[in-house]
């Protein structure tokens, strides 16, 4: 879809990304340290780490929330600064707004990008139909499941059509049936005939088999500071079907072989959570 | 396709026995209702009637008054006027007081408070002036006010003024301080610029802690006109009061405060409606059962 596609050239690029935070104690706290990942236009990256180990804030790098303390982060190769144009982020925690209708949620993005009322309201409208809320136009979001909250989120990310989707972790507060739904929901709409499709995705998780499910690509990174670990390509068939590809013989292969990496991360972060509780 | 989506939809057909449920659970819920409201109405009856009683046969009705007393007090004033001329003016006058202070202090104090709690620079740099600018009596500055403004209407308007200002401020300082950052950096992701961010998340946000603000503000309001009016002034309820207490007219103070009560309830009911209104977003389960 993009509109501004560079056809050449990776769509994300981290090079030696360095991102400390100043404690309030007075310390230094270093989240990421010599991050290198690039993610090509169109590819689906799935991140996996130990908990707390730094990978939201590699997202929010390359949001342009934060800015790197070292290294360099590229957007379609120009240094970010402010937040680049095309990058969508869907947060861990529910960040729909209250006070507005599911519509006017929806239209939130269009609307501060200078669209007219109508015209925003007629493309979320489109949207909100896309991500299965068809009706549900005037509801407020507490009067919403937990599961259809993030379909709101997600239409009102896919809206501004991204050629950059980040996700943190988006459906880690949803219970397992919703999960898998949602995961289906997601692989449908990148990749199918929906404007998403083409849109370079980080997808940040702890769950490794969500990771599996959706990624072309798993990343692992360290526990804290994160940098990363190991990549393993995913060469399951897509289209993807998220609860049953779980079951086949070659899901499990490659879930282990990426167990087999991810698991000296977690357990170096439970030693040092048990050091601290000690 | 969609196992998640049939939650807010309403059972279309009931059947009998819901009906005869639902038809009970209201009978015992009116029936709750009429207890309270008897209760309620007894509970007066027994207090004035016994204040009456004790006042005919063993304390002094010129200092405690007493309920016939104050009551025609009121149908006197409201019949034949005041000492210093009709009711209607004195509480036209006061209410006006109370309103362009309510407004003007509100307002100041939205504007403020979101702008001190959106810049920590600034807020940092006023905390301490601030701190000792609500340590201050403010009351005495009604004494002050007289002096500044004079006798008429703009010395009671200030002391509103700073009453309500206060009130406000603090409210709409914490709503601003407390915005959720994933709303923020959300809008900013979406595309929102920094006014954009200010109108469409701050101030929404901020607005059910300056709307909770308000209720007590109006309070403050009308305290700051009619002590204005009680250290000076040629109009209004306070110095029907205050003239009251010279003439030892106990009735006369107690019809003031009933006066005064009632319009403090009126304001209050039209803002619960204003917040109703602005809140509508919100889950109802703890406005509407919790209230009082």
């Amino acid at each position: 879809m993009p509109t501004q596609e560079t056809p050449d050239g990776p769509a994300i690029e981290l090079r030696g990304a360095t991102k400390r935070f100043r404690s309030s104690s007075g310390g230094v706290h270093t989240a990421v340290r010599d991050l290198d990942l690039t993610v090509d236009s169109g590819e689906f990256v799935a991140v996996v780490g130990p908990t707390g180990c730094g990978k939201s804030t590699t997202l929010s790098l390359v949001s342009g929330l934060e800015p790197p303390s070292g290294g360099e982060v590229l957007v379609h190769g120009t240094p970010v600064g402010g937040i680049p144009e095309g990058v969508g982020y869907m947060f861990q925690t529910d960040a729909v707004l209250p006070w507005r209708s599911v519509l006017d949620n929806v239209a939130t993005g269009p609307r501060y990008r200078g669209a007219g009322k109508r015209e925003a309201r007629a493309k979320a409208r489109e949207w909100v139909e896309r991500v299965g809320l068809g009706g549900f136009e005037s509801y407020y979001p507490h009067q919403l499941s937990g599961g259809m909250r993030k379909r709101v989120a997600l239409a009102q990310t896919l809206v501004n059509e991204p050629s950059i989707l980040l996700m943190d972790e988006p459906f880690s507060a949803l219970d397992v049936q919703t999960r898998g739904l949602m995961q289906d929901e997601l692989l449908r709409l990148w990749s199918g005939s929906g404007t998403a499709r083409g849109a370079a995705v980080v997808f940040v998780t702890h769950d490794l088999e969500e990771a599996v499910v959706l990624g072309d690509r798993v990343v692992v990174m360290t526990a804290g500071p994160a940098t990363v670990k190991a990549s393993f390509d995913v060469p399951l068939e897509r289209p993807r079907d998220a609860e049953e590809i779980r079951l086949t013989p070659e899901f499990l292969d490659i879930y282990r072989e990426v167990w087999e990496s991810l698991r000296e991360e977690v357990q170096i972060t439970r030693e040092r959570g048990a050091d601290r509780a000690a | 396709m969609l196992p998640d989506t049939r939650e807010p939809a309403q059972a279309g057909s009931v059947d009998d026995g819901q009906a005869a449920a639902v038809a009970q659970a209201r009978a015992a819920h009116r029936r709750r209702l009429t207890g309270i409201n008897a209760v309620r109405v007894l509970l007066v009856v027994a207090v004035l009637g016994s204040w009456e009683l004790a006042a005919t046969h063993w304390i002094d009705p010129f200092y405690y008054s007493k309920p016939s007393a104050i009551w025609s007090r009121l149908v006197d004033w409201f019949t034949s006027g005041t000492s210093q001329g009709s009711i209607w003016t004195q509480i036209a006058y006061t209410l006006e007081e109370a309103l362009i202070g309510f407004a003007l202090g509100s307002v100041g104090g939205v504007v403020l408070g979101i702008v001190l709690g959106r810049s920590r620079f600034l807020s940092d740099v006023c905390a301490p002036f601030i701190k000792a600018a609500n340590a201050i009596p403010r009351i005495i500055l009604a004494s002050l006010f007289v002096i500044w403004f004079g006798l008429g209407m703009s010395s009671k308007v200030a002391t509103a003024f700073v009453l309500v200002f206060f009130a406000v401020f603090f409210n709409a300082f914490q709503g601003a301080r407390e915005v959720d950052r994933n709303l923020v950096n959300n809008a900013r992701i979406l595309g929102a610029s920094r006014t954009q961010v200010l109108t469409s998340i701050v101030v929404p946000s901020a607005t059910s802690w300056i709307l909770a603000s308000l209720h007590s503000a109006f309070g403050f309001a009308i305290i700051g006109a009619i002590v204005g009016e009680y250290s000076g002034a040629d109009k209004g309820l306070g110095l029907l009061i205050n003239h009251a207490q010279g003439t030892f007219d106990s009735a006369g103070i107690y019809a003031g405060m009933i006066i005064i009560t009632v319009i403090a309830l009126l304001a209050e009911w039209l803002l619960t409606l204003l917040e109703r209104r602005l809140l509508r977003w919100r889950p109802p389960a703890s406005s509407v059962e919790a209230q009082i």
